[in-house]
């Protein structure tokens, strides 16, 4: 794992080519993270996954969060690991909602941030669940649709302001109270 | 903005090369769950293939948002139901990772022990059902009977045969019962001759070699691109496990080997899980061998119950039970991803906590999920009857999937 100031080396060599990717270093619990912007996240995998020296060319897992009530709300998570040192980095993208505040069709607006199944073929299936539960666009996707939801669902279950909500349970009791449930 | 829900269309062929487009599941004895395939056809060959998922999807993630962290375990065990106690490590694990909880050494190899076991059961599991689709029935008779034997010392350890619940945030919820022991060992002792009989039964099987050797083999680059984990990957002579590179449990003290393939066909896939399954009963001798003394569970009283002999004697002990039972425990806020060799591959755990009693997110890293993705590579240009051994082989878990 890189440590802290390693974390703040790679830092500075991403925002010397790129100037600005990488806003933020965390490093909690022995795991580093690098705070990316959303607009530049390809740029800054593309030098994880490229670059002498790190070769982080496995992506083991996407997937994104909801921060509600913190502002950016979304994050879209990529746990990258080089295999042969066994290391692993995080980079995470935060992203604002769109629809925040807004009303009418502008209400309906999604967050957005760049494909990266082009630099990771594995990515495909988790965007495409990122996109399912939390309405995060992926540009540039080559598929993206519902994966896991049915495909006429509306609404983006996985955010916080969702409700949990729940069907009400028929019992044999209560149908004389509810003529034609089963229609 | 884009238009997402249009199904972007997918390279055809010639309109003199006739397609048929058949529809495989999601009610397929064949898909091991259920997983519908939407297959295309040139005669008897596969030209693509879609999987589509999400038919048991039941919200596990979100409804894990909406409970105390001790009632989430029971809750993902559940995902993918042959390996739950790898469900559990992970999430237990990434909890005790927020709260930098140390679990004491015998819960480890305890976990270690039940983790193996569910290994050996999980891939009797595949292997069975593959060979059953195979048309090697008695096998999967044979594969279950074992099985079984795994279950009854989960039912003994833990009071459950399967979604035992067995893990804590912690440590174990109970040490082994009297007797555990000499039941374990004599299972330990005859699996390997149980091995020795499957590939018996297997090795030199003219059909089974048919079917399973050069079918579906996928180079081994186009796997690490695809994201795929565990067995499938070592197989293609990848030897890649996080047993030995995670650091994360009590591996390091055992001694085994991680089995590689040299193709990465069928035949390999099959290979590996049988010396995995060998190496499994090796690391659970190993664990039984040297299980340390001592508790079983932390002895931090803020996140572990108390001792029920406590309950009557002590108030502190019954505010905490009460306060634990009643609100569970809080988590600092932070967020961490916590993963585990599955016996299907890499499987992760990412909690968000927030500060409060329940988890902010709960993601699981299935192996069944992204290793899915290699399925396409495996099937076109082969036979549809190669198609049932390449998902047998493949090995997924629709409960894993979709969850």
């Amino acid at each position: 794992m890189p440590d802290a100031p390693g974390l703040e080396l790679i830092r500075q060599q991403i925002n010397e080519r790129n100037a600005d990717a990488v806003l933020d270093t965390t490093f909690e619990h022995d795991q580093p993270a690098l705070i990316a912007d959303p607009g530049q996240v390809l740029a800054v995998l593309r030098w994880l996954r490229d670059e002498p020296g790190q070769q982080y060319r496995f992506l083991s897992s996407l997937h994104a969060a909801d921060y509600l009530p913190a502002e950016p709300r979304f994050a879209v998570h990529y746990e990258l690991l080089n295999m042969p040192r066994v290391e692993r980095v995080r980079v995470k993208a935060l992203l604002g909602d769109p629809a925040a505040g807004e009303n009418g069709a502008a209400a309906a607006a999604l967050p957005e941030i760049d494909s990266c199944v082009e630099l990771f073929p594995t990515a495909e299936f988790q965007e495409r669940e990122a996109y399912d539960f939390f309405g995060i666009v992926f540009r540039g996707h080559p598929d993206l649709r519902r994966i896991l939801m049915p495909e006429d669902y509306v609404g983006w279950p996985q955010r916080r302001d969702f409700p949990i909500g729940g069907e009400p349970v028929l019992f044999t009791k209560d149908e004389p109270d509810s003529p034609g449930w089963y229609e | 903005m884009s238009t997402p829900e249009t199904t972007v269309e997918r390279e055809r062929l010639a309109p003199e090369q006739e397609l048929l487009t058949i529809n495989m599941g999601p009610h397929h004895p064949a898909t091991h769950g259920v997983l519908r395939l939407v297959v295309e056809l040139e005669g008897e060959v596969v030209r693509d293939l879609r999987p589509v998922m999400g038919y048991v999807h039941t919200g596990i993630e979100k409804n894990c948002e909406d409970k105390s962290y001790w009632k989430v375990i029971p809750f993902v065990e559940r995902m993918d139901y042959l390996a739950y106690f790898f469900n559990m490590e992970a999430f237990c694990g990434a909890v005790e990772r927020l709260l930098e909880l140390e679990i004491p050494p015998r819960a480890t190899y305890l976990r270690v022990i039940h983790m193996e076991l569910n290994r050996i059961h999980s891939h009797l599991v595949g292997l069975g059902t593959t060979a059953l689709d195979l048309g090697a029935v008695s096998m999967f008779w044979y594969c279950f009977r074992e099985r079984d034997r795994i279950l009854d010392l989960f039912e003994m350890s833990s009071g459950q045969r399967m979604h035992t619940r067995y893990f804590q945030v912690g440590g174990v919820i109970e040490d082994i019962p009297r007797g555990f022991e000499a039941k374990l060992r004599s299972f330990l002792g005859e699996m390997p001759v149980r091995i020795d009989q499957y590939e018996a039964l297997l090795d030199r099987n003219e059909i089974f070699l048919r079917r399973t050797r050069n079918v579906g083999v996928v180079p081994r680059q186009r796997l690490l691109d695809l994201g795929v984990t565990g067995p499938l990957l070592r197989a293609a002579g990848e030897p890649w496990d996080l047993r030995k590179a995670g650091g994360s449990s009590a591996y390091s003290d055992f001694d085994f080997a991680i089995p590689v393939g040299t193709v990465g066909d069928g035949y390999d896939r099959y290979r590996v899980r049988i010396a995995e399954m060998r190496e499994s009963v090796k690391i659970a001798a190993q664990a039984l061998d040297g299980l340390p003394e001592g508790p079983h569970i932390a002895d931090d009283r803020k996140v572990v119950l108390p001792p029920r002999s406590e309950l009557s004697t002590s108030m502190e002990a019954l505010i905490h039970h009460f306060k634990l039972v009643t609100e569970g425990f809080r988590v600092p806020p932070g967020e961490v991803y916590y993963s585990i060799e599955g016996p299907k591959g890499e499987l992760g755990c990412f909690v968000l906590a927030d500060g409060s009693a329940k988890p902010a997110r709960v993601h699981f890293r299935d192996p069944s999920f992204v290793n899915l993705q290699a399925f396409r590579d495996m099937c076109v240009g082969g036979y549809v009857a190669d198609l049932i051994q390449n998902l047998g082989m493949l090995d997924p878990n629709l409960g894993g999937i979709d969850r």
